[in-house]
């Protein structure tokens, strides 16, 4: 483990070498994450009384920030970078709810650290916030998720639906999302006209902020998605039959995170059957020659960075697949 | 003494749910005062029931429930200005309280054809009980009205997702003869355990013949802590604040406007929590806590469980208290909930403070004299707030002085 661990996180070092000069590069969609996220908790606090206290905000925040402080030293990363640990936090503050601060900075932690430690073929396997919030419930059965507490008011949907949408555009991962979105509606609606039910049942379980939450926030992650649209699309595909599985067959609530949880081990395995260029947050639509030239050290750590395979040719083969976003 | 009255909301149903794992035992209370002769319930219901697992329970004790978790008065008494401290006199409760129920009577025979199978038949306390199934819901919809169980016209639309989902129905009607009997002149609560993991309540039968909105009360007992719903928002009532002194001699008028001022600015879109506690205590007590052979007869099965006799302290019931008002606009699925692992107490809670009537004498006197003025108008304005009632009216009714800034600024610069 030890040994894969520290080969595999060679890869961030492509997207963080040249930390201080992009920190604030606007063209990084975490920023966009971040606003829009801190926009949520913002509301969720005032408008629609969520339990969760600034003080209870703060620690997951810090412990968040903390973890990645603390890994960025034990894996001698070049700099820290906290971006990705705040959208963490953040979700965390969105959605885990527990009496106990100790889970909360437990959870956060786990979250964080599970980037660094649960890793296969140079990318970390979990959404970090789906795994540090099932590891506490699981573990501890003392933490849980409120899914109703949004409330449906249709403008916050559509609230929701536009930041995540500026968010998903930016990070080029619109079609984990819409395969999620779309697959999951359609099997609502089909067991809703097979139960002959009217069409406001299965209209009301999508208008749920946590559903929207979860697609444009969540599964859209692109470290821990599939490289090519075609395997994004059967991940959010598959996703949305273990959600519609775990609400209607389990009968439990929050049934896309557990399927998120449940399935993220299979993304290595899409990758493997299909093929594709690696995620990087500096350069959202893809990586042209000027970029890649002008960048220095690139080349060379994704060459270190693929473990399989002739790795020139794979980053050739990346190119060719460039995405038309 | 200012005792709400128990029959304040019309039309509500009252259900205790005690859940743990996938184990649940439902009571349904009811306040039928029909004749017994009309009264039926069709409840849909997970899973095939035997005939030990329906029992007829006592009313007392989800009148008791009720007492125990209702919103809640409490009176302090300034103490002297001149002198100091503040003391705790009583709490008052306030109940709410059940009507359910709709129809008629049944035999089987023509069943088969119409695809309903009668799986057993049961006679329980005052009750005969029915357990059906069916193949379609048209069938059974015909089949229950040609029974005698009048069925309103939406039903067999929302009968069908039940019949697909393959749960069964519970329907049951008085057995008269029984229930001379037995003797008792009201009808027991019927209680059913089931094991599913499905935690919900059927609602979407109900709003089928309703004529508005419809009034919930749903009593969550559970080991771990409170309960919520999963497919809808559930806010905290108002609580903890200062309300005029009148209202004490209409506490219900108030309870009864202040939900539905709640209901209002929530769109009628949420379930409210009324209460929140760890059954071992209560503080004020609207009601004593519910003793161990109380929750046992509600159904709390683990209190026997060695692992939980050990826990010495608190008991191992949480109880939670939600209502809800809702119709089919606004509510269109039943009620899923689950249960957290949150045991915060919360209580529907509201402060009356009576000023000290004495001597004032003394300087410290005339600053509260002030004091007591501006808090007067907070309550107001707090009674206002939480009931929409208007706030010259509660003003008039506190026979409050109009506040001085109630004037417009020209009418101070000339005076009058």
């Amino acid at each position: 483990m030890g040994t894969r661990a520290l080969r595999a996180v060679s890869f961030p070092l492509v997207s963080e070498t040249t930390g201080p000069r992009r920190a604030l590069d606007s063209r990084d969609p975490r920023l966009y994450q971040i606003g829009a996220l801190s926009a949520l908790l913002g509301y969720g606090m005032t408008a629609l009384s969520f339990d969760v206290t600034p003080a209870r905000a703060a620690l997951l925040l810090g412990s968040a920030l903390a973890t990645q402080y603390a890994c960025t030293r034990i894996w001698r990363l070049p700099s820290f970078e906290p971006k990705s640990a705040l959208i963490s936090g953040l979700s965390l503050c969105l959605l885990l709810r527990t009496n106990d601060a100790s889970l909360a900075v437990g959870a956060a932690a786990l979250a964080v650290g599970s980037k660094f430690l649960l890793r296969w073929n140079g990318k970390h396997v979990f959404n970090p916030t789906t795994f540090g919030l099932a590891a506490v419930i699981l573990a501890t059965r003392r933490a849980w998720v409120s899914p109703g507490q949004w409330g449906a008011p249709a403008f916050f949907g559509f609230l929701v639906a536009c930041l995540g949408g500026l968010v998903v555009l930016r990070a080029a991962r619109a079609d984990v999302t819409l395969a999620f979105l779309g697959g999951y509606a359609g099997l609502l609606l089909a067991r809703s006209a097979w139960l002959g039910e009217p069409l406001a049942i299965p209209l009301h379980r999508l208008q749920s902020g946590a559903l929207l939450l979860f697609s444009f926030f969540m599964i859209s992650d692109p470290k821990t998605t599939p490289d090519t649209r075609e395997g994004r699309i059967l991940f959010g595909l598959l996703v949305a039959f273990g959600a519609a599985f775990v609400q209607f067959r389990l009968f439990r609530p929050s049934g896309p995170i557990w399927a998120l949880f449940a399935l993220s081990p299979l993304t290595p395995l899409l990758d493997r059957i299909l093929p594709g260029r690696r995620y990087d947050w500096a350069f959202p639509k893809g990586v042209s020659d000027e970029t890649r030239a002008s960048v220095p050290g690139l080349l060379p750590v994704a060459l270190r960075g693929e473990p399989s395979g002739p790795p020139v040719l794979r980053v050739l083969r990346g190119e060719g697949r460039r995405e038309a976003l | 003494m200012a005792k709400g009255d128990a029959r304040l909301f019309n039309r509500a149903s009252q259900v205790v749910l005690v859940r743990d794992g996938d184990r649940t035992v439902m009571t349904l209370a009811n306040d039928f005062r029909g004749d017994p002769k009309e009264f039926a319930v069709v409840v849909p219901v997970p899973t095939f029931l035997t005939r030990g697992q329906i029992h007829a329970g006592e009313r007392s004790l989800v009148e008791h429930l009720d007492a125990y978790t209702a919103p809640r008065l409490v009176e302090y008494f300034d103490p002297d200005p001149c002198q100091a401290a503040a003391y705790l006199k009583d709490a008052i409760s306030m109940q709410a309280v059940t009507v359910s129920a709709e129809a008629p009577l049944a035999s089987p025979a023509r069943a088969k054809s119409l695809g309903v199978t009668i799986e057993a038949q049961y006679t329980v306390g005052e009750y005969d009980i029915l357990i059906l199934s069916a193949k379609e819901s048209d069938g059974l919809e015909t089949w229950l009205r040609e029974n005698g169980y009048r069925i309103p016209s939406g039903a067999s639309r929302v009968l069908d997702g039940y019949v697909k989902q393959k749960m069964r129905f519970f329907v049951a009607k008085v057995n008269l003869q029984e229930k001379a009997r037995l003797g008792f002149s009201y009808l027991r609560p019927l209680q059913v355990a089931y094991e599913s993991p499905k935690f919900m309540l059927p609602i979407r039968l109900g709003m089928a013949n309703a004529d508005g909105p419809q009034e919930l009360f749903v009593y969550a007992l559970t080991r771990r802590g409170r309960v919520e719903t999963t497919n809808y928002r559930t806010v905290r009532l108002p609580s903890d604040q200062e309300i005029p002194l009148y209202v004490k001699e209409q506490f219900g008028d108030f309870y009864k406007a202040l939900f539905s001022e709640q209901v209002r600015r929530e769109r009628m879109e949420s379930v409210f929590l009324e209460y929140a506690w760890d059954m071992g205590w209560c503080d004020p007590c609207a009601a004593d806590p519910l003793a161990r052979e109380e929750l046992k007869a509600l159904g709390v099965f683990w209190l026997d469980d060695p692992a939980d006799a050990r826990r010495g302290g608190g008991s191992n019931a949480f109880v939670t208290r939600l209502h809800v008002r809702y119709n089919e606009a606004h509510f269109p699925e039943d009620l899923v909930f689950q249960e957290t692992a949150d045991r915060q107490n919360f209580q529907g809670r509201y402060v009356l403070r009576h000023p000290f009537t004495g001597d004032l004498s003394c300087e410290a006197g005339e600053r509260y004299r002030n004091d007591v003025a501006r808090r007067h108008e907070q309550e107001a304005q707090n009674l206002a707030t939480l009931t929409g009632w208007s706030l010259g009216m509660v003003r008039s009714k506190m026979k409050l002085d109009p506040p001085p800034d109630s004037k417009k600024w020209w009418e101070r610069i000339w005076g009058k």
